[in-house]
């Protein structure tokens, strides 16, 4: 699993002594936009962002992730308590709040429910969506139980676009996302990848990964549309 | 990086993987390998393998031998035509000096280089090429080239054959995740050609490597011998290498422009200028056989007047006319080279030349209006057509005196490609053929 992202650095001992309890590795950064620039190369696997002492921070840090193409999912907020009325109108910037003083078990609770909610824990993770399956624990895939032998990047683009059926990705923001480095294809690498892709899935499932025109591309939609 | 090598770990210990070969090519553009334990993998993965380079086509150097192959893990892929009980893998490496500086003889640094270039001017190059080769009856080499097609016992079966190695192939290929455009028979009996969808140049020359090696193994498996030798038969078509060409700025077509009548942008223009500039200093690279040049005649399909056009096939670049609303496929196509080419060199100096006309500015003559192949060589010369090298020798001697091949080889390949065709031209020299002995013997 990835890092957790928190904020601010230094992260309050009491809450990371209760994430780490939970078994979850977490990072914390000291500015928001640290979020981008630390982020780790299969992003972060969610947030907990404090608003003590740095309120202004903490919700400029909150904006930033939650404003992405794909939003940071799941951010818990920490407030004091003179903060609550600070919410209004950033509903939209986090999944769920404690209030400060924390109880451990209280945050523990909550960020299990968060990944419980957003479909992702601690468990061997699989991605599974029709005849798919992705184990990303061990970096297979296998399309009706036949096993696909792919190559780093092209596993990489169908676990990020497999993550998120039906959603339709720009070149760029797939080039950005799963390459995130310059590479020598540019943003023409996504559909030499894509070809590539669906040469593998085999004339019966290219149609996993749907072209939508002068946009990108999208994963599943053809499986559930009637 | 670290999580490449992780997946390339990892999948060799999910899928039980056997052996990996780590591939490689010489200056000559031959696939070279040496296959490494799973237990290795990790080690090469981090520092590299240690060989003793001298053994290798230009990659001896006067003191220091050994030379280290560094994997680059995002090309690692499972084998397809090894049994499922005993999987093999496939990782290209990048060849470095020991003190872990880019070894000057590597083709994929030389191309990488030249690739650097192009990017530093915001372009990413794009390439795709149609590989043209034969099928030969019999699998040992040693005999004389008998066509599948005529050579059989019935036409039909034979036919057959030749037509299913080739659609095994494409699905062999197609399960290594090369997409084919379209394959088909060719004009000469027993002729063949696979159309690769294009990619970024460095992919694609090792998507050539792959596509020559696949062919092969897929013939041989069979009995059959493929062959991506420039002519191996008199009388009929040799086997080109038309590649397709093109420059991108981030998503869109550098080579496109609406104003243009012909929808060619400057870039494309100076671009196409500057490879006919050049045109007969790379053709050592890109033509680099003696055999190479007897593909290169009149009558038969292959260029010979460095010309362009739009829909000549006589023309050494052709600018294919886009259907309307599929500006994005804006390119031209080059049509000099061979599938017996090192493909990296060849896109590198194909590359420079173009990039060249870029920088420079270069004016785009006028387009070669009726077929060259007709015109007599007067006509030719008031156009201001030049003829390709007609020879090896020829060629060389052009490329020796070129900057701009010297500097898009790097001094090391430059020099060991010219030692190694001037050799190869003087043992060509003093060959006593059959033609001479067919011919002059009866009657001197």
């Amino acid at each position: 699993m990835e890092p957790l992202l928190c904020y601010p650095e230094p992260f309050p001992t009491e809450i990371s002594l209760v994430i780490e309890r939970a078994g979850y590795p977490w990072k914390a950064v000291a500015r928001p936009e640290h979020a981008e620039t630390d982020e780790p190369d299969d992003g972060w696997a969610g947030a907990v962002v404090c608003a003590e002492p740095d309120a202004t921070g903490a919700f400029a840090l909150c904006r930033l992730v939650r404003a992405r193409d794909v939003p940071l999912r799941p951010l818990l907020l920490i407030v004091g308590p003179t903060q609550l009325a600070d919410m209004h109108l950033r509903e939209d910037h986090f999944d769920d709040f404690c209030v400060l003083p924390v109880r451990g078990e209280e945050v523990a609770a909550r960020l299990a429910h968060l990944f419980w909610r957003t479909g992702r824990g601690l468990r061997p993770e699989l991605i599974e969506h029709g005849p798919l399956v992705l184990n990303l624990e061990t970096y297979q895939a296998a399309v009706a139980g036949r096993v696909l032998d792919l190559t780093y990047m092209e596993y990489e683009l169908l676990r990020f676009l497999a993550a998120r059926p039906g959603k339709v990705f720009t070149r760029e923001t797939l080039l950005s996302r799963v390459w995130g480095y310059e590479y020598y294809g540019g943003a023409r690498t996504v559909d030499v990848h894509v070809r590539r892709l669906r040469a593998k899935l085999g004339e019966e499932h290219a149609h996993l990964i749907e072209t939508v025109r002068s946009v990108g591309y999208r994963f599943g939609q053809g499986a559930w549309s009637p | 990086m670290r999580s490449q090598q992780e997946y390339v770990l990892r999948t060799v210990e999910e899928r039980a993987v056997r052996f990996v070969q780590l591939w490689f090519t010489d200056v000559l553009g031959t696939a070279k390998t040496f296959a490494i334990t799973p237990a290795e993998l990790e080690n090469a993965l981090e520092e590299g393998m240690t060989f003793d380079g001298s053994a290798i086509d230009g990659f001896s150097r006067v003191q220091e031998s050994d030379v280290l192959a560094r994997p680059d893990a995002k090309t690692f892929q499972i084998l397809p035509w090894h049994p499922d009980e005993t999987p093999v893998a496939r990782v290209f490496c990048d060849i470095f000096n020991l003190d872990g500086t880019p070894f000057e003889g590597c083709p994929r640094h030389v191309l990488r280089r030249n690739l650097d270039r192009a990017r530093e001017q915001g372009f990413t190059f794009f390439a795709s090429p149609e590989i043209e080769y034969f099928y030969f009856a019999n699998p040992d080499p040693s005999n004389p080239p008998v066509t599948l097609d005529t050579g059989s016992y019935f036409e039909l079966t034979a036919t057959d054959v030749a037509s299913d190695l080739r659609k095994r192939s494409v699905l062999t290929l197609e399960e290594m995740g090369i997409p084919v455009e379209h394959a088909q028979h060719e004009d000469a009996p027993s002729q063949h050609e696979i159309d690769l969808r294009y990619t970024d140049a460095l992919t694609m020359a090792d998507t050539v490597m792959t596509v020559r090696l696949v062919v092969k193994e897929t013939a041989q498996r069979q009995g059959v011998h493929a062959s991506f030798m420039p002519k191996p038969l008199t009388g009929v078509q040799g086997s080109g290498m038309h590649t397709h060409l093109s420059l991108f700025e981030g998503d869109t077509n550098a080579f496109y422009d609406a104003e243009d009548p012909f929808g060619l942008s400057e870039v494309a223009k100076r671009f196409t200028a500057g490879l006919l500039r050049h045109a007969h200093e790379i053709t050592a690279v890109t033509n680099q056989w003696v055999n190479s040049y007897k593909r290169l005649v009149v009558g038969y399909e292959a260029p010979i007047h460095v010309s362009w056009a739009r829909n000549n096939r006589s023309a050494l670049i052709r600018v294919p006319v886009i259907k309307r609303n599929k500006h994005e496929s804006t390119r031209i196509e080059y049509r000099a080279p061979d599938t017996a080419c090192n493909p990296y060199l060849a896109f590198a100096v194909i590359l420079a030349a173009g990039l060249k006309g870029i920088q420079e500015g270069y004016e785009l003559p006028r387009e070669a209006a009726t077929n060259l192949f007709t015109m007599t060589p007067e006509e030719l010369a008031a156009d201001d057509i030049r003829p390709l090298p007609g020879s090896l020798n020829e060629a060389v001697a052009e490329m020796e005196h070129s900057e701009l091949v010297a500097e898009a080889l790097g001094e090391h390949v430059f020099e060991w490609f010219i030692r190694n065709k001037r050799a190869e031209w003087g043992a060509y020299k003093t060959h006593i053929s059959q033609f001479e002995l067919d011919r002059y013997f009866p009657l001197l």
